[in-house]
């Protein structure tokens, strides 16, 4: 791997930032290493587990899989960017209330999943659910309650949805 | 005393303790966390299974000036990891017994260039024949270890097994197999290390119990106990996994600390944590059943075999778990079980959720089957009729004193699945359909806690007590990793106190600050040690109530004013207590006789399963699992724990399956080590008996490892009753499936024509 560092600039969490690394790093590396966000973790190293997922200019990747050099001028969403002034994300209060979260390593992967599934279907079905989580991991919970985090995060949108249409 | 009362706080499903820190990303796992002048470790590895070492040379294109090298030459003290025997070496010297032995080890502070010089240490063998399996092992053509293999063996005897044969109307014979399963935690295993002349070991790590790297370490070192330190940082999953291997690890990074005067990190990769940890003991578990001719157990010989790899770890305990398990929760007058543990040369067996049960309980609850189709009997029935209850005894003699409810769980569970409507709308689809669909039941117990006196020989001590800032602190050694010890220790503790949920804190699982309340591990962390907290809450209370002027009924603000008032007048407010055995529990460790377990959890499992003979998958459809294991303090972590022990008992029963080559993890990737993911779990239904445990926590029994116990007999009962053919073992993939099938499905072909 090329050790030659050259400067990279995407926005991370909605601030813009620039790193001075190898082009190929990973960007779980990036990230983790050079820009202290340790939310996002390694479970496998390999695209597996879904652990080091965060969302790319509305894409889903394993961070573990990406050279940093790809990341250029993207969008970059973490776990750290999910809660607003220390305000739980409505996924992050489903995860609480419902136990989706137990040991917490497939966590941050997992709700970014669950985000990025939410983005783009608003109220999935339980297959829909299913698929759209299948490329996380999780050893603890068997994922019955990271469904159900899911469907009630779900309802809280529709809730919020009826608002909105009420006002 | 307080099994009974109405409770505020115990029961309910309030939010995880530290979920709010692992859902923002903050929770600080080991690899997350930074030391100045920290360099990274790595180890060299055997890459055969057994032979001398002759020679270790090292590469000449690395520097070696730069690196830190360590070999068993370097340890201060003893070379073992002290567990139980003191059998394996922290590092090899001169001798490998498995593949994948941890050598020789490195540190860099570039860790590029460390995985350059790991490739470039070349080591020379002289090889010696290896044995991989139990019966290479009980050939003793090889002797691996001791003098003829076996790393423990146990006989349990009940009654008189060989008179029972000439009367039995029946006698059914089976052998049944389970392979081996990794622990798959989504972190792997990692620690830190740190040495100063002045405080000397710090460690701090992905670990289930800090005193056994505590202990493990001092002799390693042999330092005073004050001069080592284990801190456990959050923990990514452990399952068992966590609860041996830590101190070989904490070991290494704290030899390489040593040498290079600078904090040591290990964080294993995915490749090597499977490759060189411990995981699930694969068995051999031979039934030899006599009955009566109403389908009554007269004899029980059983013969348990487990591959317990290279070394001892905590095989004998496991195999002690799975000789206690063996016979199900039935009663039968005369039972016989001789078990015995072979060392082969395979990376060492260890702990994993369940500890030797889900082998003994997949063997008996497949042999039940087994015996109700040979005599002709309905398996539900033939359950029923051999049931323990209230006032019966076990294989050890232990007599059952408090409520035993399997009736009441089996019934829940057929209704609540529908079982024999189902089972006979199976049986007129399946007739005409690619697809056969089957039910299957395992019904069982986990015995929670230490087995027979080992709760006693614990010894634990835990307690509370009050901070300058006004919280009630726990003080446990027993760790979180997702399984709920924060949250249900803090309920209990701001029950029994009567206070908030939210004025009672944990303190860090840190040797230098809390008392050896033991291992967490053994289903033991609700019922015994939050016992002790429930108890240290209540002395407590009462020194207040004494010495500060506390009365009868306060608020919270009461409390903490008091305690204040007690500080000033004794510096500190805290309070201890130690283990006290139930009464009239006794235990005979030679004869392997009396009370095995304090307490016993109980579960009825149900499975409803597909099999698609075109593919030959098979697909767990729909699961229920009804279980009594006491009062439930938390019903959102008591489900969920139920829930993921059947995912893992799913996987482990159609997925998950440990390919060796020549004694190394030839699948050790998630790419190929299959687990079950949010597409392959099936609904699961899980429901609770509660009957309140008077010796535990506000009731409660141990819930941990029970569910992990029946998924894998039952979803194999349900695939015999889909397509009536016996799978005998596990892991039961899509090409065994095939084999059988395929086979069966020739031989009526040509009995056809």
């Amino acid at each position: 791997m090329s050790r030659s560092l050259r400067t990279l600039r995407f926005s991370v969490n909605g601030k813009d930032c620039a790193v001075q690394v190898p082009p190929m790093k990973r960007l779980l590396d990036v990230l983790r290493e050079d820009l202290h966000l340790t939310g996002t973790k390694e479970g496998c190293g390999e695209g597996e587990c879904g652990s080091c997922s965060v969302r790319m200019s509305g894409e889903l990747v394993n961070s573990c899989l990406v050279p940093v050099l790809q990341a250029e001028g993207a969008d970059i969403q973490t776990v750290e960017g999910l809660a607003t002034n220390g305000i739980l994300h409505p996924l992050q209060q489903a995860f609480l209330k419902c136990g989706g979260a137990q040991c917490g390593i497939c966590t941050p992967g997992m709700l970014m999943a669950a985000t990025q599934l939410l983005s783009i279907n608003p109220h999935p079905s339980m297959c829909e659910i299913r698929e759209g989580l299948a490329g996380n991991l999780c050893r603890c919970t068997g994922f019955i309650r990271i469904f159900d985090s899911v469907i009630s995060a779900a309802a809280e949108n529709r809730t919020t949805e009826q608002a909105t249409h009420a006002r | 005393m307080s099994t009974n009362a109405k409770t505020r706080i115990v029961g309910a499903p309030v939010p995880r303790k530290e979920g709010v820190d692992k859902l923002l990303g903050r929770a600080r796992y080991v690899d997350d966390i930074d030391r100045e002048g920290m360099w990274p470790g790595a180890t060299v590895r055997s890459t055969i299974p057994r032979g001398f070492i002759r020679s270790i040379g090292f590469g000449r294109r690395i520097d070696w000036s730069e690196f830190t090298i360590v070999t068993a030459a370097d340890i201060p003290g003893k070379n073992h990891v002290q567990l139980i025997f003191a059998d394996q070496p922290c590092l090899a010297d001169g001798f490998v017994n498995h593949c994948d032995e941890a050598i020789l080890l490195l540190a860099h502070p570039d860790k590029h260039k460390l995985r350059e010089a790991v490739a470039a240490v070349h080591i020379e063998y002289e090889p010696l024949p290896p044995i991989f399996t139990i019966e290479e092992s009980e050939r003793q053509d090889v002797i691996v270890w001791g003098s003829d293999n076996v790393i423990k063996s146990f006989l349990l005897e009940k009654g008189d097994v060989d008179s029972a044969w000439p009367h039995a109307a029946h006698i059914v014979e089976g052998e049944y197999r389970t392979g081996a399963q990794e622990h798959l935690y989504i972190e792997n295993n990692g620690v830190i290390a740190e040495w100063s002349e002045e405080s000397g070991i710090t460690v701090w790590g992905s670990l289930q119990c800090p005193y056994y790297v505590h202990r493990s370490l001092l002799a390693v070192f042999d330092l005073p106990e004050d001069k080592v330190r284990v801190i456990q940082t959050e923990t990514g999953g452990a399952f068992g996994g966590k609860e041996d291997y830590p101190s070989t690890l904490a070991a290494h990074a704290a030899l390489l600390a040593l040498k290079s005067r600078h904090p040591i990190k290990m964080a294993y990769d995915r490749m090597e944590d499977l490759a060189a940890t411990t995981k699930r003991h694969p068995s051999r578990i031979r039934h030899r059943t006599a009955l009566d001719r109403d389908g009554k157990l007269l004899a029980m010989d059983i013969d348990i075999a487990t591959d317990a790899g290279a070394y001892s770890t905590l095989s004998s305990t496991v195999l002690s778990r799975a000789t206690l398990h063996s016979p199900g929760p039935y009663v039968c007058p005369n039972v016989r079980v001789r078990s015995r543990a072979w060392a082969t040369n395979t990376v060492p067996y260890g702990a994993f959720r369940g500890f030797g049960a889900p082998q003994a309980i997949f063997a008996i609850e497949r042999h039940m089957d087994e015996i109700a189709s040979s005599i002709g009997i309905n398996p539900v029935e033939l359950r029923r009729r051999n049931f323990l209850h209230d006032g019966d005894t076990t294989a050890t003699e232990q007599v059952m004193r408090d409520p035993v409810i399997l009736d009441q769980l089996l019934d829940r569970a057929l209704r609540e699945s529908d079982y024999h409507a189902k089972r006979a709308r199976f049986a007129v689809e399946n007739e005409t359909s690619a697809i056969k669909r089957g039910m299957g039941i395992a019904a069982f117990y986990h015995g929670s806690g230490f087995t027979g006196s080992g709760e006693r020989y614990l010894n634990s001590l835990a307690g509370v007590d009050v901070t300058l800032d006004g919280k009630l602190r726990v003080l446990v050694a027993n760790t979180e990793f997702g399984q709920g010890t924060n949250t249900i220790l803090t309920q209990i503790a701001a029950e029994s106190i009567g206070i908030g949920y939210d004025d009672v804190i944990m303190a860090p699982a840190d040797t230098s600050v809390v008392p050896n309340s033991g291992p967490t591990v053994a289903s033991r962390t609700s019922m015994v040690v939050g016992r002790l907290i429930e108890r240290a809450c209540l002395q407590l209370v009462s020194m207040l109530h004494e010495h500060a002027g506390l009365r009868e009924h306060f608020t919270s603000e009461e409390f903490f004013a008091a305690s204040e008032r007690y500080r000033a007048a004794h510096d500190e407010v805290v309070s201890l207590v130690r283990y006290e055995a139930p009464p009239n529990v006794f235990w005979d460790d030679q004869k392997y006789r009396g009370e095995a377990y304090p307490a016993f959890a109980w579960s009825v499992q149900i499975a409803q399963v597909a099999v698609d003979t075109v593919t030959y998958s098979a697909e767990v459809e729909e699961f229920w699992a009804v279980q009594e294991v006491g009062r439930v303090l938390n019903p959102v972590l008591a489900g969920g724990q139920i829930e993921g022990g059947v995912a893992q008992g799913i996987g482990y029963a159609l997925y998950e399956k440990v390919v060796w080559q020549n004694g190394h993890m030839a699948n050790n990737q998630m790419t190929n080590y299959i687990m079950p993911t949010a597409e392959d779990v099936p609904p699961i239904h899980v429901f609770f008996e509660e009957i309140p445990f008077e010796y535990g926590a506000f009731g409660a029994k141990g819930i941990g490892e029970l569910p992990h116990d029946g998924p894998a007999p039952a979803i194999l009962n349900a695939i015999k009753d889909a397509t009536g053919t016996s799978f005998r073992s596990i892991p039961l993939l899509p090409e065994d499936l095939f084999q059988q099938l395929a086979a069966r499905e020739i031989v009526e072909e040509a009995a056809a024509i």
